[in-house]
Protein backbone atom coordinates (compact mmCIF):
# COMPACT_ATOMS: atom_id res chain seq x y z
CA UNK A 1 0.00 0.00 0.00
CA UNK A 2 2.92 2.33 -0.66
CA UNK A 3 5.59 3.31 1.81
CA UNK A 4 3.64 5.96 3.75
CA UNK A 5 0.49 3.84 4.24
CA UNK A 6 -0.07 0.86 6.51
CA UNK A 7 -2.63 -1.59 5.33
CA UNK A 8 -3.34 -5.11 4.16
CA UNK A 9 -5.47 -6.60 1.38
CA UNK A 10 -6.42 -10.28 1.53
CA UNK A 11 -8.44 -12.24 -1.02
CA UNK A 12 -9.12 -15.70 0.37
CA UNK A 13 -10.93 -18.81 -0.84
CA UNK A 14 -11.61 -20.46 2.53
CA UNK A 15 -14.18 -19.48 5.21
CA UNK A 16 -12.79 -17.08 7.81
CA UNK A 17 -13.69 -15.74 11.25
CA UNK A 18 -13.61 -11.92 11.00
CA UNK A 19 -13.30 -11.48 14.78
CA UNK A 20 -10.33 -13.83 15.04
CA UNK A 21 -8.84 -12.10 11.98
CA UNK A 22 -9.23 -8.70 13.63
CA UNK A 23 -7.77 -9.89 16.89
CA UNK A 24 -4.66 -11.40 15.35
CA UNK A 25 -4.24 -8.45 12.98
CA UNK A 26 -4.32 -5.98 15.86
CA UNK A 27 -1.73 -8.02 17.73
CA UNK A 28 0.64 -8.18 14.76
CA UNK A 29 0.12 -4.78 13.07
CA UNK A 30 -0.97 -2.20 15.66
CA UNK A 31 0.62 -0.51 18.61
CA UNK A 32 -1.48 -0.42 21.78
CA UNK A 33 -1.91 3.13 23.02
CA UNK A 34 -1.74 4.69 19.56
CA UNK A 35 -5.30 3.83 18.53
CA UNK A 36 -8.33 5.75 19.72
CA UNK A 37 -10.90 4.37 17.30
CA UNK A 38 -11.52 1.14 15.43
CA UNK A 39 -14.36 0.94 12.90
CA UNK A 40 -15.23 -2.39 11.33
CA UNK A 41 -17.71 -3.65 8.79
CA UNK A 42 -18.51 -7.32 8.27
CA UNK A 43 -20.69 -8.40 5.37
CA UNK A 44 -22.25 -11.87 5.62
CA UNK A 45 -24.20 -13.94 3.12
CA UNK A 46 -27.99 -13.87 3.39
CA UNK A 47 -30.21 -16.85 2.59
CA UNK A 48 -32.63 -14.63 0.65
CA UNK A 49 -32.34 -12.15 -2.21
CA UNK A 50 -34.88 -10.52 -4.53
CA UNK A 51 -37.66 -12.51 -2.84
CA UNK A 52 -36.06 -15.93 -3.39
CA UNK A 53 -34.37 -18.44 -1.09
CA UNK A 54 -30.66 -18.62 -1.85
CA UNK A 55 -28.76 -21.78 -0.85
CA UNK A 56 -25.20 -20.94 -1.99
CA UNK A 57 -23.15 -18.43 -3.89
CA UNK A 58 -20.08 -18.54 -6.14
CA UNK A 59 -17.93 -15.43 -5.84
CA UNK A 60 -15.66 -14.80 -8.82
CA UNK A 61 -12.88 -12.21 -9.15
CA UNK A 62 -10.29 -10.99 -11.65
CA UNK A 63 -6.94 -12.13 -10.17
CA UNK A 64 -4.49 -9.25 -10.32
CA UNK A 65 -6.97 -6.50 -11.11
CA UNK A 66 -9.08 -7.13 -8.00
CA UNK A 67 -6.00 -6.89 -5.77
CA UNK A 68 -4.84 -3.74 -7.57
CA UNK A 69 -8.26 -2.05 -7.28
CA UNK A 70 -8.48 -2.83 -3.56
CA UNK A 71 -4.97 -1.43 -3.05
CA UNK A 72 -5.95 1.71 -4.95
CA UNK A 73 -9.13 2.15 -2.90
CA UNK A 74 -7.24 1.63 0.37
CA UNK A 75 -4.53 4.08 -0.72
CA UNK A 76 -7.14 6.71 -1.58
CA UNK A 77 -8.75 6.32 1.85
CA UNK A 78 -5.40 6.66 3.61
CA UNK A 79 -4.68 9.81 1.61
CA UNK A 80 -8.08 11.31 2.47
CA UNK A 81 -8.23 10.35 6.15
CA UNK A 82 -5.66 10.08 8.87
CA UNK A 83 -5.54 6.33 9.49
CA UNK A 84 -3.06 4.25 11.41
CA UNK A 85 -4.00 1.14 9.49
CA UNK A 86 -6.63 -0.40 7.21
CA UNK A 87 -7.53 -4.02 6.54
CA UNK A 88 -9.67 -5.50 3.77
CA UNK A 89 -10.43 -9.24 3.67
CA UNK A 90 -12.69 -10.58 0.89
CA UNK A 91 -13.85 -14.13 0.22
CA UNK A 92 -13.98 -15.74 -3.21
CA UNK A 93 -15.22 -19.18 -4.28
CA UNK A 94 -18.23 -21.06 -2.91
CA UNK A 95 -19.94 -19.31 0.01
CA UNK A 96 -22.84 -20.52 2.15
CA UNK A 97 -25.49 -18.46 3.99
CA UNK A 98 -24.19 -17.10 7.29
CA UNK A 99 -20.56 -17.09 6.16
CA UNK A 100 -18.67 -13.79 6.18
CA UNK A 101 -17.97 -12.38 2.71
CA UNK A 102 -16.05 -9.23 3.53
CA UNK A 103 -14.29 -7.54 6.42
CA UNK A 104 -13.21 -3.89 6.33
CA UNK A 105 -11.49 -2.34 9.35
CA UNK A 106 -9.96 1.09 9.90
CA UNK A 107 -7.87 2.23 12.84
CA UNK A 108 -7.37 5.88 13.70
CA UNK A 109 -6.69 8.23 16.60
CA UNK A 110 -10.27 9.55 16.39
CA UNK A 111 -13.69 8.16 15.51
CA UNK A 112 -14.60 10.44 12.60
CA UNK A 113 -11.74 9.25 10.39
CA UNK A 114 -12.28 5.60 11.35
CA UNK A 115 -16.06 5.66 10.68
CA UNK A 116 -15.86 7.69 7.47
CA UNK A 117 -12.94 5.80 5.97
CA UNK A 118 -14.51 2.43 6.81
CA UNK A 119 -17.75 3.33 5.09
CA UNK A 120 -15.96 4.87 2.13
CA UNK A 121 -13.81 1.75 1.69
CA UNK A 122 -16.87 -0.48 1.75
CA UNK A 123 -18.82 1.63 -0.75
CA UNK A 124 -15.79 1.96 -3.06
CA UNK A 125 -15.21 -1.79 -2.89
CA UNK A 126 -18.84 -2.50 -3.79
CA UNK A 127 -18.85 -0.16 -6.78
CA UNK A 128 -15.32 -0.56 -8.15
CA UNK A 129 -13.62 -3.84 -7.20
CA UNK A 130 -14.09 -6.60 -9.80
CA UNK A 131 -16.01 -9.31 -7.95
CA UNK A 132 -19.14 -11.05 -9.23
CA UNK A 133 -21.75 -13.15 -7.41
CA UNK A 134 -23.63 -16.08 -8.87
CA UNK A 135 -26.43 -17.38 -6.69
CA UNK A 136 -27.70 -20.94 -6.42
CA UNK A 137 -31.40 -20.90 -5.57
CA UNK A 138 -33.32 -23.49 -3.57
CA UNK A 139 -34.40 -25.30 -6.76
CA UNK A 140 -30.68 -25.55 -7.75
CA UNK A 141 -31.05 -23.04 -10.60
CA UNK A 142 -28.36 -20.35 -10.93
CA UNK A 143 -28.48 -16.64 -11.56
CA UNK A 144 -25.94 -13.80 -11.65
CA UNK A 145 -26.48 -10.91 -9.26
CA UNK A 146 -26.82 -8.03 -11.73
CA UNK A 147 -26.00 -5.06 -9.54
CA UNK A 148 -25.29 -4.00 -5.99
CA UNK A 149 -27.73 -1.89 -4.01
CA UNK A 150 -26.69 1.71 -3.52
CA UNK A 151 -25.59 1.92 0.14
CA UNK A 152 -25.56 5.70 0.46
CA UNK A 153 -28.78 6.70 -1.30
CA UNK A 154 -30.68 3.87 0.36
CA UNK A 155 -29.75 5.11 3.81
CA UNK A 156 -30.11 8.85 3.37
CA UNK B 1 -0.46 -7.03 -32.86
CA UNK B 2 -1.16 -9.63 -30.18
CA UNK B 3 -3.73 -9.12 -27.43
CA UNK B 4 -4.70 -11.33 -24.47
CA UNK B 5 -8.46 -11.24 -23.94
CA UNK B 6 -10.23 -12.24 -20.72
CA UNK B 7 -13.95 -12.39 -19.97
CA UNK B 8 -15.55 -12.73 -16.56
CA UNK B 9 -18.87 -13.73 -14.98
CA UNK B 10 -21.95 -13.41 -17.23
CA UNK B 11 -19.75 -12.04 -20.04
CA UNK B 12 -17.79 -15.29 -20.13
CA UNK B 13 -21.06 -17.18 -20.56
CA UNK B 14 -22.45 -14.70 -23.12
CA UNK B 15 -19.40 -15.11 -25.36
CA UNK B 16 -18.49 -18.64 -24.23
CA UNK B 17 -14.95 -17.35 -23.83
CA UNK B 18 -12.78 -17.26 -20.72
CA UNK B 19 -9.37 -16.38 -22.10
CA UNK B 20 -7.94 -16.15 -25.61
CA UNK B 21 -4.96 -14.64 -27.41
CA UNK B 22 -5.90 -12.82 -30.58
CA UNK B 23 -3.59 -11.46 -33.25
CA UNK B 24 -3.96 -9.49 -36.43
CA UNK B 25 -3.77 -6.13 -38.12
CA UNK B 26 -6.58 -3.63 -37.76
CA UNK B 27 -6.95 -4.02 -33.99
CA UNK B 28 -6.55 -0.47 -32.72
CA UNK B 29 -9.07 -0.06 -29.94
CA UNK B 30 -10.96 -1.97 -27.26
CA UNK B 31 -13.97 -1.89 -29.61
CA UNK B 32 -11.90 -3.65 -32.31
CA UNK B 33 -10.95 -6.34 -29.78
CA UNK B 34 -14.64 -6.84 -28.99
CA UNK B 35 -15.46 -7.29 -32.67
CA UNK B 36 -12.71 -9.90 -33.03
CA UNK B 37 -14.02 -12.05 -30.20
CA UNK B 38 -17.76 -11.36 -30.35
CA UNK B 39 -18.41 -11.14 -34.10
CA UNK B 40 -22.01 -10.09 -34.57
CA UNK B 41 -22.94 -10.18 -30.89
CA UNK B 42 -23.57 -6.63 -29.63
CA UNK B 43 -21.74 -5.36 -26.56
CA UNK B 44 -24.32 -5.10 -23.74
CA UNK B 45 -24.88 -1.49 -22.62
CA UNK B 46 -23.58 -2.08 -19.11
CA UNK B 47 -20.33 -3.78 -20.21
CA UNK B 48 -17.17 -2.71 -18.39
CA UNK B 49 -13.80 -2.90 -20.14
CA UNK B 50 -10.27 -2.96 -18.72
CA UNK B 51 -6.88 -2.63 -20.38
CA UNK B 52 -3.94 -4.00 -18.42
CA UNK B 53 -6.23 -4.30 -15.39
CA UNK B 54 -7.31 -0.64 -15.36
CA UNK B 55 -10.77 0.42 -16.42
CA UNK B 56 -10.95 1.79 -19.98
CA UNK B 57 -13.67 2.72 -22.46
CA UNK B 58 -14.35 1.14 -25.85
CA UNK B 59 -12.44 3.85 -27.73
CA UNK B 60 -9.27 3.27 -25.70
CA UNK B 61 -6.25 2.55 -27.96
CA UNK B 62 -4.61 -0.84 -27.43
CA UNK B 63 -1.00 -1.75 -28.13
CA UNK B 64 0.85 -4.99 -28.74
CA UNK B 65 0.91 -7.24 -25.68
CA UNK B 66 -2.01 -5.58 -23.89
CA UNK B 67 -4.44 -7.55 -21.73
CA UNK B 68 -8.04 -6.56 -22.49
CA UNK B 69 -10.94 -7.70 -20.29
CA UNK B 70 -14.72 -7.50 -20.61
CA UNK B 71 -17.12 -7.96 -17.71
CA UNK B 72 -20.52 -6.93 -16.32
CA UNK B 73 -21.11 -4.47 -13.43
CA UNK B 74 -19.32 -5.60 -10.30
CA UNK B 75 -21.27 -7.16 -7.41
CA UNK B 76 -18.77 -7.85 -4.63
CA UNK B 77 -18.88 -7.06 -0.94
Amino acid sequence: MGTQHNGTIKIISEPFDPWAELSSYETSHLTAGQIGATATFVGTMRDFNEGDDVSAMELEHYPGMTDAQLQLIADEAQTQWSLDNALIVHRVGRILPGEPIVLVACWSAHRAAAFDACRHLMEALKSRAPFWKKETLKDQSHRWVEKNTDGYSASQ
Amino acid sequence: MSIKVKCFASMREYLDLSERDIAGDGINSVADVWQQIAGDKPMPDNTLCAVNQSQADAAYAVTDGDEVAFFPPVTGG
